[in-house]
């Protein structure tokens, strides 16, 4: 069952219960710097269909608006004219926009009552960026401000030269809709979504997505009440009420706001055991880990997940602290290969040179190389 | 009849049949109840049912019951209120009481549910996989900053200030020594070392016996300042800036001249038999800019140990807090309404305050929104009564829970409320040696470790019900309690949903 696109999003933000989901992830990095067709993605999220319940499917890639690598691509679902107008009309006030235009769709069967897509190009308006001191700050506050204020509204994608394309539907089905083999770009993430006990709405669909940070989840987060309080102090407002969007808005919060190094963040995300930093004959390392628990406990992000994030020069596969949700990582050369399952990955890569399950709350970390 | 013409609250029976004449009862009763003229005699008007000669008669001879006597009901006078008056128009005084309140207000705790997994996330086991109750006290710095010293390798680059580090979120309560007695005090030093966690002294000093405890206590400074002296300040690991006390909010502490002996004048440092009557306020603190230079003044002493402040929560205890965290507080401890004491007039300890619930929801949800809650921990006490109360206040908000009252049970405590007589039968709140000396504080200490532990497995089943194994994910984590019965008002309050949704 599809929920209309105003309906679904006021239940998502009303309906004050956040939404339990179980899901297939895949994604692909090529270190190098090397662009592969969004048809990559879709092909690896075809093996792994039966992760998803067709109530949700999403991508993200990176590097895929050459063009416009230096502004904001924004996207937005709209429910109607008036929302597009009014929203245009924020935007307006905030940025300016070099290029405007809908999203690129074809007819697919699986895909039904889409909302209006748009997306921009822009950047902050010279005399805001002046009074502001972080631009990605003010870009952040902008979302979050569309929306929670804008009716009918949602921004789901506001990275540079990067852009998310999500839907109700089977993964497969979405990226076929917003016509993925077209593009090309170094980084893929997809997600099939199989949420367990509310219709799908496409808004709701993975990746979330904050600034660079795209985030494809698998599992449900136990402290959510907790992280979402916790980035509350810092501004962040979960209006949809998901486990993954608290994933993404704590990536942004620990390695943009507070600079610390992705690997150290994953310690936060997924904190070793005391058990184990008691016993860690290196004493800097105990240090640090003791004092990461200490400052960041309500950042720990408890319960089973998978979790597969894209950022403007990486991407991230990280697992909870006792691996209650499949992830396997392979390597291919210089391209590296995160997904809930092998048979995704073999799909497009069948020989790679290396394949292993990666350990509870180790992260596996793949990098553009110095000058890709 | 008594002089205030009150009937006797319970009736002591001897079995004459079953009694051995053996007079345990008579040494045991510390209220004198018991008689010995050829054969067993009670005095019922004197019983406080604290059941000690019931439990230590080896014929199990004595039962203890309600007085039968019918009143004639009404509703708008009850008994209760009536034997107030006798009293008090037989006294002329402030009716005194002891332990917490016994009015049946509303419970909080009792009107809250916990959530569990079922399928979409797993639960834990925790008999199978580890269950993390460890719990740091103090000061967080809102983010660390952190440097890569090489390949891969970080570490740490901004300092982190000295915390209090518990093995298990529950500490035991401020209880002072004089209120309770020495082998009291013993018997809680034992247990927090034990348990890796830490005692409260009260505001009536350290013996000098329990200094070697120093890592498992924190030492308090009240108003009276009684035993208060450079050395005491740094036998801990922190100091309490004891503001208010839950049971008795606005007041100061009242123990009476009768339990100041020779070792507790000696501790306290003031003479044998006078009344330690604690001011109201601190004398040095009549706003906030004055706690902050107490605090600023014990860190200088103690070499910038971390400092806790202690109020009764009242109305406005989520401004107050705040201000206490702005002022430089490590960590303060939240004591509800329904806290125990050693003394309290009746009508401040059944009327003033707030409960425990309410404050620790709304100091938690004020420290967030001004973005300071890393700045200091929040203990939650005051009516912390099992393993389920310690649950829902972490969830609430709390960093770890307090407990007085519950670790007096362990040790035998009936709840009788006589403990300004100073004639406790287990050897808890008196200061009479032949009575002090029936609390073995090896056996005292085995039934707190025994309770604690207890309370321990059992909130590692709860975490593992609920998902996770980290104390930190249940902490402020609301969302995984629901309200049953409570007013819509109270439960937006609290921040917590009502069942069903």
């Amino acid at each position: 069952m599809q929920l209309a696109f105003g309906d679904g999003f006021d239940k998502w933000r009303v309906d004050s219960s956040h939404v339990p989901a179980a899901c297939g992830l895949s994604g692909l990095i090529c270190q190098d710097g090397r662009m592969v067709g969004g048809d990559v993605i879709i092909e690896s999220m075809k093996v792994i269909h039966d992760r998803g319940n067709g109530l949700g499917g999403g991508f993200a890639g990176y590097g895929i608006y050459p063009r416009h690598s230096d502004s904001y691509a924004i996207h937005i679902m709209f429910e109607d004219a008036a929302g597009k107008a009014s929203c245009e009309e924020l935007l307006e006030q905030s940025l300016e926009v070099e290029a405007a235009e809908e999203i690129p769709t074809r007819p697919v069967p699986g895909i039904v009552d889409p909302p209006l897509l748009w997306r921009y190009f822009a950047v902050p308006r010279r005399e805001l960026a002046v009074a502001e001191p972080d631009i990605d700050d003010f870009m952040v506050r902008l979302v979050m401000r569309i929306n929670t204020t804008v009716p009918g509204t949602f921004v789901f994608s506001s990275g540079k030269n990067m852009g998310v394309f999500k839907a109700v539907g089977f993964a497969e089905d979405v990226g076929e809709f917003f016509r993925l083999p077209d593009y090309t770009g170094y980084t893929w993430i997809g997600h099939g979504r199989f949420p367990t006990n509310t219709p799908g709405w496409w808004g709701g669909a993975h990746p979330f997505n904050i600034l660079d940070w795209a985030v494809v989840h698998n599992g449900e987060i136990s402290s959510y009440g907790i992280n979402k309080r916790y980035l509350e102090m810092f501004g962040y407002e979960c209006t949809l009420l998901t486990d993954t969007e608290v994933m993404a808005y704590l990536f942004d919060l620990l390695v943009r706001k507070h600079g610390l190094p992705l690997p150290v963040a994953c310690k936060v995300l997924a904190a070793p055991f005391w058990k184990d930093i008691d016993s860690d004959e290196d004493a800097r390392e105990k240090e640090l880990y003791e004092s990461l628990r200490m400052t960041y406990a309500s950042a720990l992000v408890n319960g089973p997940f998978a979790v597969i994030v894209g950022y403007s020069r990486g991407m991230l596969g990280l697992n909870d602290r006792i691996k209650l949700r499949p992830l396997v990582a392979a390597t291919m050369g210089d391209t590296l290969y995160v997904s809930s399952e092998e048979s995704a990955i073999r799909q497009v890569c069948p020989r790679p040179d290396r394949v292993w399950a990666p350990r509870a709350g180790e992260p596996v970390i793949g990098q553009l190389k110095g000058d890709a | 009849m008594s002089a205030n013409m009150l009937p006797s609250e319970f009736v002591v029976n001897v079995d004459h049949e079953r009694c051995r004449r053996c007079k345990r009862c008579i040494l045991n009763c510390g209220f004198g109840v018991f008689d010995f003229q050829n054969m067993t005699t009670a005095d019922s008007s004197k019983c406080v049912a604290c059941h000690r000669c019931v439990v230590f008669c080896p014929e199990e001879a004595i039962t203890v019951t309600q007085n039968p006597l019918a009143f004639r009901e009404n509703a708008s006078w009850s008994v209760g209120l009536r034997k107030q008056i006798w009293k008090q128009a037989g006294s002329s005084g402030m009716i005194l009481t002891g332990m917490g309140t016994d009015l049946p207000w509303l419970n909080i705790f009792d009107h809250l549910l916990i959530d569990a997994c079922q399928v979409t996330n797993p639960s834990i086991d925790p008999l199978r996989e580890p269950m993390e109750l460890r719990t740091y006290l103090g000061r967080k710095p809102d983010r660390l900053e952190v440097s890569e010293v090489g390949d891969g390798e970080f570490k740490l680059a901004s300092p982190v200030a000295d915390n209090i580090k518990l093995d298990i979120p529950i500490m035991f309560s401020g209880m002072s020594y004089g209120s309770v007695s020495l082998n009291t005090h013993r018997a809680l030093a034992i247990a927090a070392e034990r348990l890796g966690t830490v005692m409260n002294t009260g505001e009536g000093g350290l013996h000098k016996e329990l200094y070697p405890y120093a890592d498992h206590i924190i030492v308090q400074c009240a108003s009276g300042r009684f035993g208060v002296h450079p050395e005491y300040l740094n036998a801990g690991v922190a100091v309490e800036i004891k503001v208010g006390q839950g049971a008795k909010p606005g007041i100061g502490g009242h123990l009476p001249g009768e339990k100041i002996g020779q070792e507790v004048s000696g501790t306290r440092m003031i003479p044998v038999g006078t009344d330690a009557l604690s001011p109201a306020p601190h004398h040095d603190i009549y706003s906030i800019e004055d706690l902050r230079q107490l605090i600023y003044a014990l860190k200088e002493a103690t070499g910038y140990k971390p400092i806790s402040v202690k109020i009764a929560c009242v109305h406005n205890v989520a401004a107050i807090a705040s201000g206490i965290a702005r002022a430089g507080a490590d960590i303060i401890y939240l004591d509800g309404f329904r806290g125990g004491t050693g003394a309290s007039p009746a009508v401040v300890r059944d009327h003033v305050g707030i409960p425990i619930e309410i404050a620790i929801a709304v100091v938690d949800r004020q420290l967030r929104s001004e973005g300071i809650r890393n700045w200091v921990s929040l203990i939650a006490a005051g009516g912390v009564r099992s393993s389920a109360d310690v649950v829902k206040a972490i969830a609430l908000g709390a960093d770890a829970v307090g407990i007085g009252t519950a670790a007096l049970i362990a040790m035998g405590c009936r709840l009788c409320q006589k403990c300004y007589t100073g004639n406790c039968s287990w050897g808890i709140a008196t200061q009479r040696p032949e009575l002090v000396g029936r609390l073995d504080p090896e056996w005292g200490a085995e039934r707190l470790v025994n309770l604690v532990n207890s309370w321990s497995l059992e909130v590692k089943e709860v975490l593992g019900a609920l998902g996770v194994n980290a104390i930190e994910s249940l902490r402020g984590n609301r969302e995984r309690l629901r309200t049953l019965g409570l007013d819509e008002m109270t439960a937006d309050i609290l921040d917590v949903k009502p069942a069903g949704r």
